[in-house]
Protein backbone atom coordinates (compact mmCIF):
# COMPACT_ATOMS: atom_id res chain seq x y z
CA UNK A 1 0.00 0.00 0.00
CA UNK A 2 1.56 3.20 -1.14
CA UNK A 3 1.06 6.09 1.20
CA UNK A 4 2.68 8.60 -1.05
CA UNK A 5 5.47 11.08 -0.41
CA UNK A 6 3.96 12.25 2.85
CA UNK A 7 3.70 8.82 4.44
CA UNK A 8 5.53 10.03 7.53
CA UNK A 9 2.79 12.55 8.29
CA UNK A 10 0.04 9.98 7.85
CA UNK A 11 1.84 7.53 10.11
CA UNK A 12 2.55 10.22 12.67
CA UNK A 13 -1.10 11.23 12.76
CA UNK A 14 -2.32 7.67 13.23
CA UNK A 15 0.37 6.79 15.77
CA UNK A 16 -0.34 9.83 17.85
CA UNK A 17 -4.07 9.16 17.82
CA UNK A 18 -3.43 5.56 18.83
CA UNK A 19 -1.22 6.76 21.66
CA UNK A 20 -3.93 9.12 22.94
CA UNK A 21 -6.59 6.40 22.71
CA UNK A 22 -4.36 3.89 24.48
CA UNK A 23 -3.62 6.47 27.18
CA UNK A 24 -7.34 7.04 27.71
CA UNK A 25 -8.02 3.31 27.93
CA UNK A 26 -5.17 2.84 30.39
CA UNK A 27 -6.39 5.73 32.49
CA UNK A 28 -9.85 4.24 32.72
CA UNK A 29 -8.60 0.72 33.48
CA UNK A 30 -6.00 1.73 36.05
CA UNK A 31 -8.33 4.12 37.81
CA UNK A 32 -10.88 1.30 38.06
CA UNK A 33 -8.30 -0.97 39.68
CA UNK A 34 -7.23 1.74 42.12
CA UNK A 35 -10.77 2.55 43.23
CA UNK A 36 -11.73 -1.10 43.67
CA UNK A 37 -8.63 -1.72 45.74
CA UNK A 38 -9.37 1.29 47.94
CA UNK A 39 -12.93 0.12 48.44
CA UNK A 40 -11.76 -3.39 49.29
CA UNK A 41 -9.31 -1.98 51.82
CA UNK A 42 -11.95 0.14 53.48
CA UNK A 43 -14.37 -2.76 53.58
CA UNK A 44 -11.75 -4.99 55.14
CA UNK A 45 -11.36 -2.41 57.87
CA UNK A 46 -15.04 -2.56 58.58
CA UNK A 47 -16.05 0.81 57.20
CA UNK A 48 -19.49 0.42 55.71
CA UNK A 49 -22.01 2.67 54.02
CA UNK A 50 -24.83 1.74 56.33
CA UNK A 51 -25.94 4.29 58.87
CA UNK A 52 -25.01 2.16 61.85
CA UNK A 53 -21.50 2.86 63.20
CA UNK A 54 -18.86 0.25 62.50
CA UNK A 55 -18.29 -2.24 65.27
CA UNK B 1 -36.36 2.86 31.81
CA UNK B 2 -36.89 6.34 33.13
CA UNK B 3 -33.93 8.63 33.58
CA UNK B 4 -34.78 8.98 37.23
CA UNK B 5 -34.22 5.28 37.69
CA UNK B 6 -30.60 5.85 36.76
CA UNK B 7 -30.24 8.34 39.58
CA UNK B 8 -29.36 5.51 41.88
CA UNK B 9 -25.62 5.04 41.52
CA UNK B 10 -25.83 1.35 42.23
CA UNK B 11 -28.32 0.91 39.41
CA UNK B 12 -25.97 2.79 37.12
CA UNK B 13 -23.08 0.59 38.15
CA UNK B 14 -25.13 -2.51 37.37
CA UNK B 15 -26.13 -1.06 34.02
CA UNK B 16 -22.52 -0.16 33.24
CA UNK B 17 -21.47 -3.71 34.06
CA UNK B 18 -23.94 -5.03 31.49
CA UNK B 19 -23.24 -2.46 28.81
CA UNK B 20 -19.48 -2.25 28.80
CA UNK B 21 -18.53 -5.60 27.23
CA UNK B 22 -20.94 -5.01 24.36
CA UNK B 23 -19.81 -1.43 23.89
CA UNK B 24 -16.15 -2.40 23.88
CA UNK B 25 -16.75 -5.17 21.36
CA UNK B 26 -18.79 -2.89 19.10
CA UNK B 27 -16.04 -0.28 19.28
CA UNK B 28 -13.37 -2.77 18.27
CA UNK B 29 -15.45 -4.05 15.37
CA UNK B 30 -16.25 -0.55 14.14
CA UNK B 31 -12.57 0.41 14.23
CA UNK B 32 -11.60 -2.73 12.37
CA UNK B 33 -14.12 -1.94 9.65
CA UNK B 34 -13.30 1.76 9.65
CA UNK B 35 -9.53 1.37 9.44
CA UNK B 36 -9.86 -1.17 6.66
CA UNK B 37 -12.13 1.17 4.76
CA UNK B 38 -9.86 4.14 5.45
CA UNK B 39 -6.78 2.47 4.04
CA UNK B 40 -8.00 -0.04 1.50
CA UNK B 41 -11.36 1.15 0.27
CA UNK B 42 -11.08 4.92 0.13
CA UNK B 43 -9.32 6.14 -2.98
CA UNK B 44 -6.68 8.81 -2.93
CA UNK B 45 -7.94 12.34 -3.23
CA UNK B 46 -7.07 13.85 -6.58
CA UNK B 47 -5.69 16.96 -4.92
CA UNK B 48 -4.27 15.68 -1.69
CA UNK B 49 -3.16 12.17 -2.50
CA UNK B 50 -2.82 9.74 0.34
CA UNK B 51 -2.80 12.37 3.08
CA UNK B 52 -6.56 12.59 2.81
CA UNK B 53 -6.51 9.50 5.04
CA UNK B 54 -5.64 11.78 7.94
CA UNK B 55 -9.09 13.25 7.55
CA UNK B 56 -10.57 10.00 8.84
CA UNK B 57 -9.28 10.76 12.32
CA UNK B 58 -9.17 14.54 12.14
CA UNK B 59 -12.88 15.05 11.44
CA UNK B 60 -14.18 12.53 14.01
CA UNK B 61 -11.86 14.20 16.53
CA UNK B 62 -13.52 17.54 15.89
CA UNK B 63 -16.97 15.99 16.00
CA UNK B 64 -16.31 14.31 19.34
CA UNK B 65 -14.75 17.41 20.84
CA UNK B 66 -17.98 19.26 20.18
CA UNK B 67 -20.13 16.32 21.23
CA UNK B 68 -18.27 16.26 24.53
CA UNK B 69 -19.24 19.83 25.33
CA UNK B 70 -22.83 19.17 24.25
CA UNK B 71 -23.04 16.20 26.63
CA UNK B 72 -21.55 18.27 29.42
CA UNK B 73 -24.13 20.97 28.81
CA UNK B 74 -26.98 18.51 29.24
CA UNK B 75 -25.32 17.17 32.38
CA UNK B 76 -24.86 20.74 33.63
CA UNK B 77 -28.59 21.31 33.31
CA UNK B 78 -29.11 18.12 35.25
CA UNK B 79 -26.89 19.42 38.02
CA UNK B 80 -28.30 22.90 38.28
CA UNK B 81 -31.95 22.50 37.38
CA UNK B 82 -32.96 18.97 38.33
CA UNK B 83 -30.20 18.16 40.83
CA UNK B 84 -29.93 14.73 39.29
CA UNK B 85 -27.24 13.09 41.43
CA UNK B 86 -25.54 11.36 38.55
CA UNK B 87 -25.39 14.61 36.60
CA UNK B 88 -22.34 15.73 38.58
CA UNK B 89 -20.55 12.54 37.64
CA UNK B 90 -21.58 12.83 33.99
CA UNK B 91 -20.42 16.44 33.96
CA UNK B 92 -17.01 15.75 35.37
CA UNK B 93 -16.03 12.69 33.40
CA UNK B 94 -16.86 14.02 29.94
CA UNK B 95 -14.30 16.81 30.16
CA UNK B 96 -10.99 14.93 29.92
CA UNK B 97 -12.32 12.65 27.18
CA UNK B 98 -13.67 15.55 25.13
CA UNK B 99 -10.43 17.45 25.63
CA UNK B 100 -8.37 14.46 24.47
CA UNK B 101 -10.32 14.16 21.22
CA UNK B 102 -10.09 17.90 20.63
CA UNK B 103 -6.34 17.56 21.10
CA UNK B 104 -6.27 14.74 18.54
CA UNK B 105 -8.16 16.99 16.12
CA UNK B 106 -5.65 19.82 16.56
CA UNK B 107 -2.55 17.70 16.17
CA UNK B 108 -3.78 15.63 13.23
CA UNK B 109 -4.86 18.88 11.63
CA UNK B 110 -1.33 20.22 12.00
CA UNK B 111 0.13 17.03 10.55
CA UNK B 112 -2.31 17.28 7.67
CA UNK B 113 -1.60 20.94 7.15
CA UNK B 114 2.16 20.61 6.88
CA UNK B 115 2.22 18.61 3.65
CA UNK B 116 -0.89 20.26 2.27
CA UNK B 117 -0.48 23.95 3.07
CA UNK B 118 3.24 23.98 3.91
CA UNK B 119 2.74 24.98 7.51
CA UNK B 120 1.84 23.17 10.72
CA UNK B 121 -0.54 25.83 11.83
CA UNK B 122 -2.74 28.39 10.19
CA UNK B 123 -4.99 30.84 11.98
CA UNK B 124 -8.03 30.07 9.91
CA UNK B 125 -11.57 30.05 11.26
CA UNK B 126 -11.95 26.33 11.81
CA UNK B 127 -8.60 25.59 13.44
CA UNK B 128 -8.77 28.68 15.62
CA UNK B 129 -12.26 27.81 16.86
CA UNK B 130 -11.15 24.31 17.79
CA UNK B 131 -8.12 25.74 19.60
CA UNK B 132 -10.38 28.02 21.63
CA UNK B 133 -12.62 25.05 22.42
CA UNK B 134 -9.54 23.13 23.61
CA UNK B 135 -8.51 26.03 25.85
CA UNK B 136 -12.00 26.14 27.32
CA UNK B 137 -11.80 22.42 28.09
CA UNK B 138 -8.48 22.92 29.87
CA UNK B 139 -9.87 25.80 31.89
CA UNK B 140 -12.83 23.70 32.94
CA UNK B 141 -10.59 20.83 34.02
CA UNK B 142 -8.47 23.30 36.01
CA UNK B 143 -11.65 24.50 37.73
CA UNK B 144 -12.61 20.94 38.72
CA UNK B 145 -9.22 20.43 40.29
CA UNK B 146 -9.31 23.72 42.15
CA UNK B 147 -12.31 22.93 44.36
CA UNK B 148 -12.08 20.18 46.93
CA UNK B 149 -15.73 19.46 47.66
CA UNK B 150 -17.29 17.52 44.74
CA UNK B 151 -20.74 19.07 45.10
CA UNK B 152 -19.47 22.65 45.09
CA UNK B 153 -17.09 21.88 42.27
CA UNK B 154 -19.95 20.42 40.24
CA UNK B 155 -22.08 23.51 40.60
CA UNK B 156 -19.23 25.83 39.63
CA UNK B 157 -18.29 23.62 36.69
CA UNK B 158 -21.93 23.39 35.60
CA UNK B 159 -22.24 27.16 35.43
CA UNK B 160 -19.00 27.48 33.50
CA UNK B 161 -20.06 24.69 31.12
CA UNK B 162 -23.35 26.41 30.32
CA UNK B 163 -21.66 29.78 29.90
CA UNK B 164 -19.26 28.04 27.55
CA UNK B 165 -22.07 26.38 25.64
CA UNK B 166 -23.76 29.73 25.06
CA UNK B 167 -20.45 31.29 24.13
CA UNK B 168 -19.24 28.65 21.69
CA UNK B 169 -21.57 29.65 18.82
CA UNK B 170 -20.73 33.31 19.49
CA UNK B 171 -17.02 32.52 19.46
CA UNK B 172 -17.39 30.49 16.27
CA UNK B 173 -19.27 33.33 14.62
CA UNK B 174 -16.77 35.98 15.68
CA UNK B 175 -13.80 33.86 14.64
CA UNK B 176 -15.43 33.29 11.23
CA UNK B 177 -15.95 37.03 10.88
CA UNK B 178 -12.39 37.78 11.97
CA UNK B 179 -11.11 35.22 9.54
CA UNK B 180 -12.96 36.67 6.54
CA UNK B 181 -11.61 40.09 7.48
CA UNK B 182 -8.04 38.91 7.21
CA UNK B 183 -8.11 35.96 4.88
CA UNK B 184 -6.32 36.46 1.57
CA UNK B 185 -7.83 35.17 -1.66
CA UNK B 186 -6.87 31.55 -1.20
CA UNK B 187 -9.32 29.72 0.99
CA UNK B 188 -8.31 26.44 2.55
CA UNK B 189 -10.97 23.85 2.16
CA UNK B 190 -11.12 20.46 3.70
CA UNK B 191 -11.06 17.60 1.22
CA UNK B 192 -11.83 19.55 -1.91
CA UNK B 193 -15.09 21.15 -2.88
CA UNK B 194 -17.45 18.32 -2.00
CA UNK B 195 -16.76 15.05 -0.33
CA UNK B 196 -16.89 12.17 -2.78
CA UNK B 197 -19.11 9.32 -1.56
CA UNK B 198 -16.18 6.93 -1.76
CA UNK B 199 -14.49 9.01 0.91
CA UNK B 200 -17.64 9.86 2.81
CA UNK B 201 -18.53 6.27 3.66
CA UNK B 202 -15.23 5.39 5.39
CA UNK B 203 -15.44 8.73 7.16
CA UNK B 204 -18.85 7.86 8.57
CA UNK B 205 -17.68 4.44 9.70
CA UNK B 206 -14.70 5.97 11.47
CA UNK B 207 -16.96 8.60 13.02
CA UNK B 208 -19.17 5.81 14.33
CA UNK B 209 -16.15 3.92 15.65
CA UNK B 210 -14.89 6.99 17.50
CA UNK B 211 -18.34 7.69 18.91
CA UNK B 212 -18.57 4.15 20.24
CA UNK B 213 -15.10 4.59 21.72
CA UNK B 214 -16.27 7.77 23.43
CA UNK B 215 -19.29 5.94 24.82
CA UNK B 216 -17.18 3.06 26.13
CA UNK B 217 -14.64 5.35 27.77
CA UNK B 218 -17.38 7.58 29.12
CA UNK B 219 -19.39 4.82 30.80
CA UNK B 220 -16.20 3.34 32.29
CA UNK B 221 -15.02 6.70 33.54
CA UNK B 222 -18.40 7.42 35.11
CA UNK B 223 -18.23 4.08 36.88
CA UNK B 224 -14.78 5.00 38.22
CA UNK B 225 -15.99 8.38 39.40
CA UNK B 226 -18.90 6.81 41.30
CA UNK B 227 -16.46 4.45 42.99
CA UNK B 228 -14.13 7.34 43.76
CA UNK B 229 -16.95 9.20 45.50
CA UNK B 230 -17.78 6.11 47.51
CA UNK B 231 -14.19 5.93 48.66
CA UNK B 232 -14.34 9.56 49.70
CA UNK B 233 -17.61 9.08 51.59
CA UNK B 234 -16.27 6.03 53.38
CA UNK B 235 -13.10 7.84 54.34
CA UNK B 236 -15.08 10.75 55.74
CA UNK B 237 -17.22 8.28 57.69
CA UNK B 238 -14.06 6.71 59.00
CA UNK B 239 -12.79 10.07 60.19
CA UNK B 240 -16.09 10.88 61.84
CA UNK B 241 -16.21 7.55 63.59
CA UNK B 242 -12.66 8.03 64.85
CA UNK B 243 -13.55 11.46 66.15
CA UNK B 244 -16.67 10.22 67.82
CA UNK B 245 -14.98 7.31 69.53
CA UNK C 1 22.68 23.95 54.07
CA UNK C 2 20.22 21.16 54.68
CA UNK C 3 17.63 23.67 55.81
CA UNK C 4 17.77 25.40 52.44
CA UNK C 5 17.60 22.13 50.56
CA UNK C 6 14.58 21.18 52.64
CA UNK C 7 12.92 24.50 51.86
CA UNK C 8 13.63 24.06 48.16
CA UNK C 9 12.18 20.55 48.22
CA UNK C 10 9.12 21.62 50.17
CA UNK C 11 8.28 24.45 47.82
CA UNK C 12 8.79 22.29 44.77
CA UNK C 13 6.55 19.56 46.15
CA UNK C 14 3.84 22.01 47.11
CA UNK C 15 3.87 23.67 43.72
CA UNK C 16 3.60 20.39 41.89
CA UNK C 17 0.83 19.15 44.14
CA UNK C 18 -1.48 22.08 44.73
CA UNK C 19 -4.03 22.37 41.93
CA UNK C 20 -1.52 22.48 39.09
CA UNK C 21 0.23 25.80 39.69
CA UNK C 22 2.85 24.87 37.13
CA UNK C 23 0.39 23.82 34.46
CA UNK C 24 -1.79 26.86 35.01
CA UNK C 25 1.17 29.04 34.03
CA UNK C 26 1.62 27.10 30.81
CA UNK C 27 -2.10 27.28 30.09
CA UNK C 28 -2.08 31.03 30.60
CA UNK C 29 0.98 31.28 28.35
CA UNK C 30 -0.93 29.42 25.63
CA UNK C 31 -3.90 31.71 26.10
CA UNK C 32 -1.78 34.82 25.61
CA UNK C 33 -0.24 33.29 22.49
CA UNK C 34 -3.74 32.57 21.19
CA UNK C 35 -5.07 36.04 21.94
CA UNK C 36 -2.43 37.94 19.98
CA UNK C 37 -3.50 36.79 16.49
CA UNK C 38 -7.02 37.92 17.32
CA UNK C 39 -5.52 41.33 17.79
CA UNK C 40 -2.99 41.60 14.98
CA UNK C 41 -4.55 39.27 12.44
CA UNK C 42 -3.58 35.80 11.25
CA UNK C 43 -0.90 36.89 8.81
CA UNK C 44 1.73 34.23 9.39
CA UNK C 45 4.59 36.41 8.16
CA UNK C 46 3.76 39.11 10.66
CA UNK C 47 3.33 36.60 13.45
CA UNK C 48 6.65 35.00 12.63
CA UNK C 49 8.32 38.38 12.79
CA UNK C 50 6.90 39.34 16.18
CA UNK C 51 6.89 35.77 17.46
CA UNK C 52 9.79 36.11 19.90
CA UNK C 53 8.17 39.19 21.40
CA UNK C 54 4.85 37.39 21.88
CA UNK C 55 6.57 34.45 23.54
CA UNK C 56 8.57 36.72 25.83
CA UNK C 57 5.60 38.83 26.85
CA UNK C 58 3.51 35.71 27.38
CA UNK C 59 6.21 34.20 29.57
CA UNK C 60 6.52 37.46 31.49
CA UNK C 61 2.79 37.68 32.18
CA UNK C 62 2.55 34.03 33.12
CA UNK C 63 5.44 34.44 35.55
CA UNK C 64 3.89 37.59 37.02
CA UNK C 65 0.59 35.89 37.64
CA UNK C 66 2.29 33.03 39.39
CA UNK C 67 4.22 35.29 41.74
CA UNK C 68 1.51 35.47 44.38
CA UNK C 69 2.23 31.80 45.07
CA UNK C 70 5.76 32.71 46.03
CA UNK C 71 5.33 34.35 49.42
CA UNK C 72 1.66 35.08 50.07
CA UNK C 73 0.61 31.55 51.02
CA UNK C 74 3.47 31.22 53.49
CA UNK C 75 2.65 34.62 54.93
CA UNK C 76 -0.98 33.62 55.40
CA UNK C 77 -0.36 30.44 57.29
CA UNK C 78 2.56 31.72 59.36
CA UNK C 79 5.34 29.76 57.68
CA UNK C 80 7.00 32.99 56.65
CA UNK C 81 7.41 33.98 60.28
CA UNK C 82 9.05 30.64 60.97
CA UNK C 83 11.40 31.16 58.07
CA UNK C 84 12.25 34.62 59.39
CA UNK C 85 13.05 33.19 62.80
CA UNK C 86 15.04 30.30 61.43
CA UNK C 87 18.80 29.85 61.40
CA UNK C 88 19.29 30.11 57.68
CA UNK C 89 19.99 33.61 56.40
CA UNK C 90 16.78 35.12 55.13
CA UNK C 91 18.42 36.07 51.83
CA UNK C 92 19.26 32.45 51.11
CA UNK C 93 15.87 31.23 52.25
CA UNK C 94 13.96 33.47 49.87
CA UNK C 95 16.45 32.63 47.14
CA UNK C 96 15.65 28.95 47.66
CA UNK C 97 11.95 29.73 47.42
CA UNK C 98 12.50 31.73 44.24
CA UNK C 99 14.51 28.90 42.74
CA UNK C 100 11.73 26.44 43.54
CA UNK C 101 9.24 28.83 41.99
CA UNK C 102 11.27 29.11 38.78
CA UNK C 103 11.68 25.35 38.54
CA UNK C 104 7.94 24.80 38.80
CA UNK C 105 6.62 27.86 36.98
CA UNK C 106 9.34 29.33 34.76
CA UNK C 107 10.91 26.14 33.47
CA UNK C 108 7.60 24.67 32.22
CA UNK C 109 7.15 27.89 30.22
CA UNK C 110 10.57 27.41 28.64
CA UNK C 111 9.69 23.83 27.73
CA UNK C 112 6.34 24.84 26.25
CA UNK C 113 7.78 27.77 24.27
CA UNK C 114 9.02 25.80 21.24
CA UNK C 115 5.60 24.22 20.79
CA UNK C 116 3.86 27.58 20.99
CA UNK C 117 6.46 28.96 18.59
CA UNK C 118 4.94 26.65 15.99
CA UNK C 119 1.59 28.40 16.45
CA UNK C 120 3.34 31.68 15.74
CA UNK C 121 5.15 30.41 12.66
CA UNK C 122 8.60 31.10 14.05
CA UNK C 123 11.38 29.49 12.01
CA UNK C 124 12.68 26.12 13.14
CA UNK C 125 16.15 27.14 14.24
CA UNK C 126 14.94 30.43 15.61
CA UNK C 127 12.54 28.60 17.91
CA UNK C 128 15.49 26.94 19.62
CA UNK C 129 17.24 30.24 20.09
CA UNK C 130 14.17 31.96 21.50
CA UNK C 131 13.74 29.05 23.91
CA UNK C 132 17.36 29.47 24.95
CA UNK C 133 16.87 33.17 25.66
CA UNK C 134 13.82 32.27 27.73
CA UNK C 135 15.79 29.64 29.62
CA UNK C 136 18.41 32.20 30.53
CA UNK C 137 16.01 35.09 31.08
CA UNK C 138 13.05 33.62 32.99
CA UNK C 139 15.07 33.17 36.20
CA UNK C 140 15.69 36.92 36.09
CA UNK C 141 11.93 37.48 35.84
CA UNK C 142 11.32 35.26 38.87
CA UNK C 143 14.07 36.78 41.02
CA UNK C 144 13.02 40.33 40.19
CA UNK C 145 9.43 39.31 40.84
CA UNK C 146 10.57 38.11 44.24
CA UNK C 147 11.09 41.74 45.24
CA UNK C 148 7.55 42.63 44.22
CA UNK C 149 6.19 39.60 46.04
CA UNK C 150 7.99 40.66 49.20
CA UNK C 151 6.65 44.19 48.90
CA UNK C 152 3.11 42.95 48.39
CA UNK C 153 3.37 40.77 51.47
CA UNK C 154 4.94 43.48 53.61
CA UNK C 155 2.45 46.10 52.52
CA UNK C 156 -0.48 43.73 52.79
CA UNK C 157 -1.83 44.81 49.44
CA UNK C 158 -2.92 42.56 46.68
CA UNK C 159 -4.45 43.12 43.30
CA UNK C 160 -2.41 44.78 40.62
CA UNK C 161 0.19 46.21 42.98
CA UNK C 162 2.57 43.35 42.38
CA UNK C 163 2.59 43.52 38.58
CA UNK C 164 2.75 47.33 38.66
CA UNK C 165 5.81 47.17 40.86
CA UNK C 166 7.57 44.40 39.01
CA UNK C 167 6.98 45.21 35.35
CA UNK C 168 9.22 48.27 35.08
CA UNK C 169 12.04 46.37 36.72
CA UNK C 170 11.80 43.62 34.13
CA UNK C 171 12.13 45.98 31.15
CA UNK C 172 15.87 45.37 30.64
CA UNK C 173 15.35 41.62 30.69
CA UNK C 174 12.59 41.92 28.13
CA UNK C 175 14.61 44.22 25.87
CA UNK C 176 17.69 42.06 25.72
CA UNK C 177 15.81 38.78 25.67
CA UNK C 178 13.75 39.81 22.65
CA UNK C 179 16.77 41.45 21.00
CA UNK C 180 18.66 38.18 21.19
CA UNK C 181 15.68 36.30 19.78
CA UNK C 182 15.16 38.81 16.98
CA UNK C 183 18.83 38.69 16.08
CA UNK C 184 18.39 35.01 15.39
CA UNK C 185 15.40 35.62 13.13
CA UNK C 186 16.56 38.66 11.23
CA UNK C 187 20.25 37.73 11.09
CA UNK C 188 20.88 41.43 10.90
CA UNK C 189 21.96 42.21 14.43
CA UNK C 190 24.49 40.27 16.47
CA UNK C 191 23.18 37.66 18.85
CA UNK C 192 26.12 37.50 21.21
CA UNK C 193 25.93 40.98 22.68
CA UNK C 194 22.33 41.01 23.87
CA UNK C 195 22.62 37.39 24.98
CA UNK C 196 25.63 38.08 27.18
CA UNK C 197 23.89 41.09 28.68
CA UNK C 198 20.87 38.88 29.35
CA UNK C 199 23.06 36.42 31.22
CA UNK C 200 24.56 39.29 33.20
CA UNK C 201 21.08 40.56 34.08
CA UNK C 202 20.04 37.16 35.34
CA UNK C 203 23.15 36.75 37.47
CA UNK C 204 22.67 40.22 38.91
CA UNK C 205 19.02 39.64 39.71
CA UNK C 206 19.83 36.35 41.44
CA UNK C 207 21.86 38.43 43.91
CA UNK C 208 19.88 41.64 44.13
CA UNK C 209 16.47 39.99 44.25
CA UNK C 210 16.90 37.94 47.43
CA UNK C 211 18.87 40.69 49.18
CA UNK C 212 16.20 43.31 48.46
CA UNK C 213 13.35 40.93 49.24
CA UNK C 214 14.91 39.94 52.56
CA UNK C 215 15.39 43.59 53.50
CA UNK C 216 11.77 44.36 52.69
CA UNK C 217 10.50 41.40 54.67
CA UNK C 218 12.60 42.26 57.69
CA UNK C 219 11.54 45.89 57.79
CA UNK C 220 7.99 45.31 56.70
CA UNK C 221 7.07 42.46 58.98
CA UNK C 222 8.43 43.95 62.15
Amino acid sequence: MNLGPYAAFILAAYSLTTAVVVALILWVLLDYRVQRKLLADLEARGVTRRSEPPR
Amino acid sequence: MEWIALANPSRFLALAERLLPGLAAATALAFAAGLYAAFFVAPEDYQQGATVRIMFIHVPGAWLGMLGWAIMSVAALGTLVWRHPLADVALKTAAPIGAAFTFVCLVTGALWGRPMWGTYWVWDARLTSVLVLFLMYLGLIALWRAIEDPARAARAAAVLTLVGAVNLPIIKFSVDWWSTLHQPASVFRVGGSTIHPAILAPLLVMALAFTLLFATLYVSAMRNEILRRRVRTLRLLQVHAAQGA
Amino acid sequence: MTALAALLLRDTRLAVRVGGGALMGVLFFLLVVTMVPFGVGPDLKLLGRIGPAILWIGALLATLLGLDRLLAADHDDGSLDLILMGHAPLELAVAAKALAHWLTTGLPLVIAAPLFGIFLNIDGSAIGIVALTLLVGTPALTFIGLIGAALAVALQRGGLLLPVLVLPLTVPVLIFGIAAGDAAILNAAPFGAPFLILIALTLTSVVIGPVAAAAVLRHGLD
